[in-house]
């Protein structure tokens, strides 16, 4: 029940190649020290769960780990479009991908629905649009009571969900803040559940008492890595590399320099490189 | 003033089409910051709400992604991004959906999904991220975007969120009771949809713009309305008011270290 142990030990008790995962984090928090060290592991075949697979999943990607995305924006937010990932649906490079594509609104009501235990997530959408003509995951119910056909989707229940958040306290209980994004209900959706945070203190004696979001029996694992989101951020923390997600549009660019930028930035490097990477942020 | 370019004109007339009593779901780019404009000139109690569950925010400078943490911080509330979609944009809370497009066409049907065939893309887009689902719970839609003809095409290649359609009563016919697009603004002209045919019409051009400049630049056969309006310039308040946010915006967002 939350226990606190190293990232590559959390990564590898958890995940296992083949699995279903999402990793969480609506442009705030997003686990990337996580993502690195999944792909330090070579975990592969995964199908990936985001709503915006945004660089972490563009790694991926590019490293040909994943088979399948199920995602509702591949964009570089603010910056422009998913180089790696292009390159895998356009061209097949490293390898295939299929895809699953969803609204943002489908994708935040199917974690919900797996939060809340249901088989499917219902809700008003997608109307007039041509993505259930590709997805045949988007079908339709009638609501019993008016008549309203209404769309329906599969939940999402990924075997594990990875998150980052500000701090943990000395039991296992979890505090975000900020933009909440879909973590709490991605988590909750989820078979395990591992937590990357910023710090662990004694207690939250005198924090809000709302700010906690995951109850330490609810999660799986606990690992400290201190700049765990960047170039992402962390509210009251540190604030968004805007500059690295700009680089990253001419990185992923380019097939050779995004390998050579994954090995010096990723495959020979540790955890511990992030609290580096945030200094000035 | 006269001094200003296209883009500015057009950041600025679809700033004016907002009001204080608007609730506005923000998508990223050029409807940002002409609610920013906006809130900081003529619409101070412009409520404004970004995807990423903030409501009420009030940003310094622009946001370069939708979930910056400056919208958080400015925010009145923010919210999980459940409850953003289901209880405030399905519930029917949100009066104006504010977005850009890739491609557009006379309904103001749009595509932001794929150039090409869906499952063979000649180019991959980002996709619909909120839209589908701002077009069609959101009162009313305003659309902005720059006039070129692989942009403003006679059909879309993709139909990732729905305007009116083919036109006509297509939205009603579909079960969906929101407006729609109601307003489109280029960086040439303002359009409106035709009441009954609901095509966009121009209703506006921007100073020293000709009806050629703008089909020119449009890929269909434009229609121009019979009382055709110029577009007042820009004030020396609106044109400060967003080249001082536009230069906030340029310094913050090259701070940061890269990686």
């Amino acid at each position: 029940m939350g226990k606190v142990i190293p990232l590559d030990q959390a990564v590898r008790e958890n995940l296992k190649s083949g699995d279903t995962v999402a990793f969480e984090g609506f442009t705030h928090l997003i686990p990337h020290a996580a993502g690195h060290e999944v792909i330090r592991q070579g975990i592969s075949d995964l199908t990936l769960v985001r709503m915006t697979p945004d660089i972490i999943y563009d790694q991926m990607i590019g490293m040909g780990l994943a088979k399948k995305v199920i995602f509702s924006y591949a964009g570089n937010p603010g910056v422009g479009l998913l180089r790696r990932m292009r390159d895998a649906i356009e061209n097949g490079y490293p390898r295939t991908i299929e895809t699953i594509e969803h609204s943002h609104a489908a994708m935040a009501n199917a974690y919900e629905a797996g939060a809340a235990g249901l088989p499917c997530a219902i809700f008003r959408g997608y109307k007039g649009a041509d993505l259930p003509k590709v997805n045949p995951d988007i079908k339709s119910v009638i609501c019993p009571f008016t008549g309203e056909e209404l769309a329906a989707i599969p939940a999402h229940r990924p075997d594990v969900t990875f998150i980052h958040a500000q701090k943990a306290n000395e039991k296992g209980d979890v505090l975000i803040e900020g933009i909440v994004g879909v973590q709490k209900e991605a988590a909750l959706a989820a078979k395990r559940v591992v937590v990357t945070v910023e710090e662990i203190v004694p207690d939250f004696k005198g924090l809000h008492p709302n700010l906690t979001v995951l109850p330490h029996w609810t999660v799986t694992a606990i690992s400290v890595v201190k700049g765990g989101a960047h170039p992402s951020y962390t509210h009251g923390y540190y604030a968004r590399d805007n500059a690295a997600y700009l680089e990253w549009d001419k990185v992923s660019a380019d097939r050779d320099l995004f390998d050579q930028w994954m090995k010096d930035n990723v495959l020979s490097a540790t955890p511990e490189v992030f609290a580096e990477r945030i200094k000035g942020l | 003033m006269t001094d200003f370019t296209p883009t500015e004109m057009m950041t600025i007339a679809a700033s004016r089409a907002l009001t204080s009593k608007d609730v506005c779901f923000v998508g990223i780019g050029a409807p940002s910051a002409a609610c920013n404009v906006a809130r900081l000139t003529h619409a101070p109690d412009i409520t404004l709400i970004y995807e990423s569950g903030t409501i009420g925010t009030a940003p310094d400078v622009l946001p370069l992604s939708i979930g910056d943490g400056e919208l958080c911080e400015t925010a009145v509330s923010t919210v999980a991004v459940p409850e953003m979609f289901r209880y405030w944009l399905q519930g029917g809370r949100i009066s104006i959906g504010f977005l850009g497009a890739a491609q557009i066409d006379k309904f103001g049907n749009i595509n932001t999904t794929v150039i090409g065939d869906y499952h063979k893309p000649k180019v991959r887009l980002p996709g619909g991220g909120g839209a589908p689902e701002i077009a069609s719970s959101c009162g009313e839609i305003y659309i902005t975007l720059k006039q070129a003809t692989r942009s403003m095409v006679e059909k879309i290649d993709f139909f990732t969120s729905f305007g009116h359609g083919e036109g006509g009563d297509h939205r009603e016919r579909l079960g969906i009771t929101t407006k729609g697009p109601t307003l489109l603004i280029t960086d040439l002209a303002i359009w409106k949809p035709d009441p009954v045919t609901k095509e966009f019409t121009v209703v506006s051009l921007h100073a020293g713009v000709t009806r050629e400049m703008v089909q020119e630049t449009c890929g269909w056969t434009v229609k121009f309305a019979d009382d055709l309006e110029e577009t007042p310039v820009p004030t020396t308040e609106e044109l400060t008011t967003l080249r001082d946010l536009n230069e906030r915006t340029k310094i913050a967002h090259a701070g940061g270290k890269a990686a």
